[in-house]
């Protein structure tokens, strides 16, 4: 467990800086487990938001993928997360898709 | 437990009659690869002689969500847990890497997915180079009839053209082109002209102190050429490789994102993903590697290899578009620009 924050440790998943030390060694500033899972859901709401969803983090063990209609699921990591919030909405998402693109850089 | 301490396993693969056993005995007698242990799914008509040599007949347990390339191999879960145990008893000599033989028609994804992922295996062994033999004198044909063969070259590190000295002339060089539009990351070799050298083809890879700064150099060469080269590189079977240069460094939050949400909705078309990222605050290379939707542990290297830090992304992907993949990461990694956190970052521009 992170002594900081309270995250649990363990092998996390790959997108977690902090869970792979070695290869983020040489960061200039190594934040915490928390700190980036504030910044992945800050991140990840602006993506979500272009589908009428929202992620919360939860006690940073586990997020909570919240849908406009109060549909909820509990997710442990990002690759959950996508298969999840197709599941809540029923909706496919596409990275590529030219809406989802525009919509994110503003266009 | 460091990660590069983990026991490696390398996939040997490759179709029907294309010569895997026949590199795997010549391989074997190294002596730098005495410490190994050898699966293999089936006896091909070239016999195998060693003395840590296993059988394991092919099962594969479908996960809930039904995704092909995301299934617990259960011969293999079974056969690594066993040798593990039987290593951890003494009973057997402790190995120090596994080389796995597939059958001809196997599809290597699902073995990467087990060492990676499997609960126990994924704390004791991680995955090594998978070497891929294409038979020069029938592997065009197969490579246009049969969706196997297309997808072990798609997702090897090592690519090796066997029987070019039976082969007719140009049949070795046509299928090398083939190869190379098919998997512009995978070294090639000839195995009829070319030293085999365990070193190259096993141990070198990129958690190998010794050999991840060759891995780099070939993987800048690679994009290096490929941004000179603007010719269509997809093959017939809809199959394409490109390298994707981008100048400003990414956000590793916003790339995690971004590379998830895409093995999500594209995982069964984006066979493999290979790159040397300059990430956002760090300073030195991250190295990912990913085959569909498994994606290794990311790896630090000790220094740039030289004064180019710009991050580089091979893809091999099947009929997807390139530019549309760059401007996705691209507005992806924007989306830190916005973020408190990391005020001040460029858009990517590639």
């Amino acid at each position: 467990m992170c002594g900081l924050c309270g995250v649990l440790g363990g092998r996390g998943h790959w997108t977690d800086s902090t869970t792979n030390p070695d290869a983020f060694a040489a960061q200039s500033d190594p934040g915490t487990p928390l700190r980036e899972r504030q910044q992945r859901t800050r991140i990840v709401n602006q993506v979500l938001g272009h589908y009428g969803l929202g992620l919360k983090d939860w006690s940073g063990n586990a997020y909570i993928l919240k849908g406009n209609t109060g549909k909820t699921a509990i997710v442990d990591n990002l690759a959950q997360m996508w298969a999840q919030a197709e599941t809540l909405t029923g909706r496919s998402f596409d990275p590529l898709d030219d809406d989802l693109i525009a919509d994110l850089t503003g266009r | 437990m460091a990660y590069d301490t983990f026991i490696p396993v390398n996939v040997v693969t490759g179709f029907l009659g294309s010569g895997k056993t026949t590199l795997l005995q010549k391989l074997l007698h190294s002596p730098l690869l005495d410490d190994t242990a050898v699966l293999v799914n089936e006896f091909g008509e070239v016999g195998l002689d060693h003395h840590l040599l296993e059988t394991a007949t092919e099962s594969t347990l479908l996960m809930d969500n039904g995704c092909l390339c995301c299934a617990i191999r259960g011969d293999l879960k079974d056969s690594l847990r066993d040798l593990f145990d039987r290593r951890e008893r003494a009973e057997i000599p402790a190995f120090k890497r596994v080389i796995i033989e597939t059958s001809g028609l196997a599809d290597p994804v699902p073995i990467a997915y087990t060492v990676l992922a499997e609960p126990v295996l994924q704390h004791h062994f991680r995955l090594g180079n998978v070497i891929t033999t294409i038979d020069a004198v029938n592997g065009l044909k197969q490579l246009a009839e049969f969706d196997e063969p297309v997808k072990q070259v798609a997702v090897a590190d090592r690519l090796i053209i066997t029987k070019t000295d039976i082969a007719e002339p140009g049949q070795a060089d046509e299928l090398r082109l083939a190869l190379q539009r098919l998997n512009i990351s995978a070294p090639l070799f000839d195995a009829a002209v070319d030293d085999l050298s365990p070193q190259r083809l096993i141990t070198e890879d990129i958690h190998d102190p010794k050999g991840k700064g060759q891995e780099i150099k070939h993987l800048m060469s690679v994009a290096e050429a490929e941004a000179d080269d603007h010719t269509d590189h997809k093959h017939t079977s809809g199959v394409t490789s490109f390298a994707l240069t981008f100048d400003q460094p990414l956000d590793w939050t916003a790339y995690g994102i971004w590379m998830t949400m895409l093995l999500n909705h594209y995982g069964d078309k984006v066979l493999r993903i290979k790159g040397m990222l300059n990430v956002l605050g760090v300073a030195t290379p991250v190295l990912i590697n990913g085959v569909q939707h498994v994606v290794h542990p990311p790896v630090h290297l000790e220094s740039w290899p030289d004064a180019d830090q710009r991050s580089r992304l091979v893809f091999i992907v099947r009929g997807m578009d390139q530019a549309r993949i760059e401007a996705s990461l691209a507005a992806f990694n924007g989306l830190a620009n916005t973020s408190p956190v990391n005020a001040g970052l460029g858009r990517i521009s590639a």
